[in-house]
């Protein structure tokens, strides 16, 4: 009943970026999103939208996982468009009785809008393919802090055992007639489901960590896997670097 | 004496002082022998074999593990290096993403060189018939390949000595068998906290019975 695993990545097939070094997907991925998040020139905007258009072709993902990202996003543009408009003094191009829409808020709000969706998309098709555990370990040969990637892969490892407890715990208390309600009774029982988790949890990292002194931890830990960055990275890194410098030289140079 | 693998002598223990979980405890375990320990929920079965590791320090009492008295925590390190524990529930004891990673955790603590590490993780999962788990997620494996993974990564540190708690509970009869196939064939001395009756038929060579802090023999109950 409570056994998929949620954070799990979504199965698909193999694409030429799976075989890529995870370090140069999350490199590329962070530099274009400083690169676009200053830009300010719409056809630059334009230009990174498209790359990251055609990186998500090259990654074969489904549309519909993308769209199923970029949907919600989309949703709060489109209060920014509204929004914004209303802020920034500017040239009116409409009037709702006291209200009115300036040119260049709407310009602010289509810059916000194509920025967002450019680098959610790259951010989606260059590191939500990549599976956590591969991300943590990438994370941790581009030289992160190794404390932060432990409770990142630690996350990952026991997320899952949480909330299996989580839901036998409400699964006890539903075989026993518990319906939420807005009641005392109800938020006392929420109250001691929430502290029999932290308690368990507790109790379970002490037992974690008991287990891993048996087996010879003295606060450091050693990765077994190492990537390699091999001749079929060099076409990617080749194209990455061709849109940065499009992208520089569109919003700097033009 | 000190040919013994673990010699426990006037061992006392308590979580709470009102409440001594262990009162005089008396246990050797001899190259070779396989102890099974059984004895009531709570009566210290677990902290028994936590304190032989030294993840808990008697009140009093001598701990004296391959042939020298344990005390400190560099004493114990060493101890830890050449017994192996494994514990009730793999989900403790199995925290690395993927399996390989696991196995590899102890081996790569005590500072072998990567190369060899995989061979180990190899041969431990291979005499386990785990061949080709490397990759498997942990948390993905069914209870009994965590059960049997937990092993490898305790037998991939080579001990002289298994510490086993409960190694068949929440198993159905076919992992139960498996595990306990597994367990018979290994030559390591045991020391193994269970209540099911056909595995210690099957493994133990000599049973005790911890009750009211105290170990007492128990002969022919079978």
């Amino acid at each position: 009943m409570f056994d998929h695993a949620p954070h799990a990545p979504p199965h698909r097939h193999p694409s030429p970026l799976d075989r890529l070094d995870p370090r140069g997907r999350i490199v590329a991925a962070v530099v274009f999103s400083i690169v676009v998040a200053v830009a300010q020139r719409f056809p630059t905007l334009v230009v990174a939208l498209a790359a990251a258009a055609a990186a998500s072709l090259l990654a074969r993902v489904s549309w519909r996982g993308v769209l199923r990202r970029l949907l919600p996003l989309n949703a709060f543009m489109l209060l920014v468009l509204v929004l914004v408009p209303l802020e920034v003094e500017g040239l009116p191009l409409a009037t709702l009785g006291p209200l009115e829409f300036s040119r260049e808020g709407l310009a602010v709000a289509a810059r916000i809008a194509l920025k967002a969706n450019a680098i959610i998309l790259a951010m989606a098709v260059l590191m939500g393919t990549m599976d956590v555990t591969t991300l943590g370990h990438a994370l941790h040969h581009l030289y992160l802090p190794e404390k932060l990637i432990h409770l990142l892969l630690f996350t990952v490892r026991y997320v899952d055992v949480l909330r299996r407890e989580y839901g036998r715990l409400r699964a006890a208390m539903k075989v026993r007639g518990f319906r939420p309600r807005i009641s005392r009774h109800t938020y006392r029982s929420f109250g001691y489901l929430v502290g029999m988790l932290l308690v368990r949890s507790v109790d379970r990292s002490e037992r974690i960590e008991a287990a891993m002194k048996c087996r010879g931890f003295r606060g450091r830990f050693f990765l077994l896997d190492h990537f390699a960055f091999t001749r079929r990275d060099v076409p990617f890194a080749v194209a990455s670097l061709a849109v940065l410098v499009l992208l520089a030289l569109a919003e700097w140079v033009h | 004496m000190s040919d013994c693998l673990v010699s426990l002598e006037a061992v006392h223990f308590a979580y709470d002082p009102l409440r001594p979980v262990l009162a005089g405890c008396d246990l050797r375990i001899a190259p070779g022998e396989r102890v099974g320990l059984v004895g009531p929920n709570g009566s210290g079965k677990t902290t028994l074999l936590a304190l032989v590791v030294g993840l808990l320090r008697p009140s009093s009492g001598r701990v004296e593990v391959f042939g020298k008295v344990r005390a400190t925590e560099t004493d114990f390190q060493e101890v830890r290096g050449r017994a192996g524990l494994l514990f009730q529930d793999p989900d403790d004891q199995l925290f690395c993403p993927t399996v390989a990673e696991d196995v590899a955790f102890g081996p790569l603590n005590f500072g072998v060189p990567r190369e060899e590490v995989r061979q180990i993780v190899a041969r431990s999962l291979e005499s386990l018939g785990l061949g080709g788990y490397e990759d498997r997620v942990t948390y993905k494996l069914s209870g009994g390949e965590k059960r049997l993974v937990s092993l490898a990564t305790v037998l991939a540190m080579q001990p002289e000595l298994l510490l086993l708690d409960e190694p068949t509970s929440g198993l159905d009869d076919e992992a139960e068998g498996r595990v306990i196939e597994v367990l018979a064939g290994l030559p390591q001395a045991m020391l193994i906290v269970s209540h099911h009756r056909p595995l210690l038929r099957r493994l133990a060579t000599r049973v005790v019975r911890l009750a009211g802090g105290r170990i007492e023999p128990l002969d022919g109950q079978l």
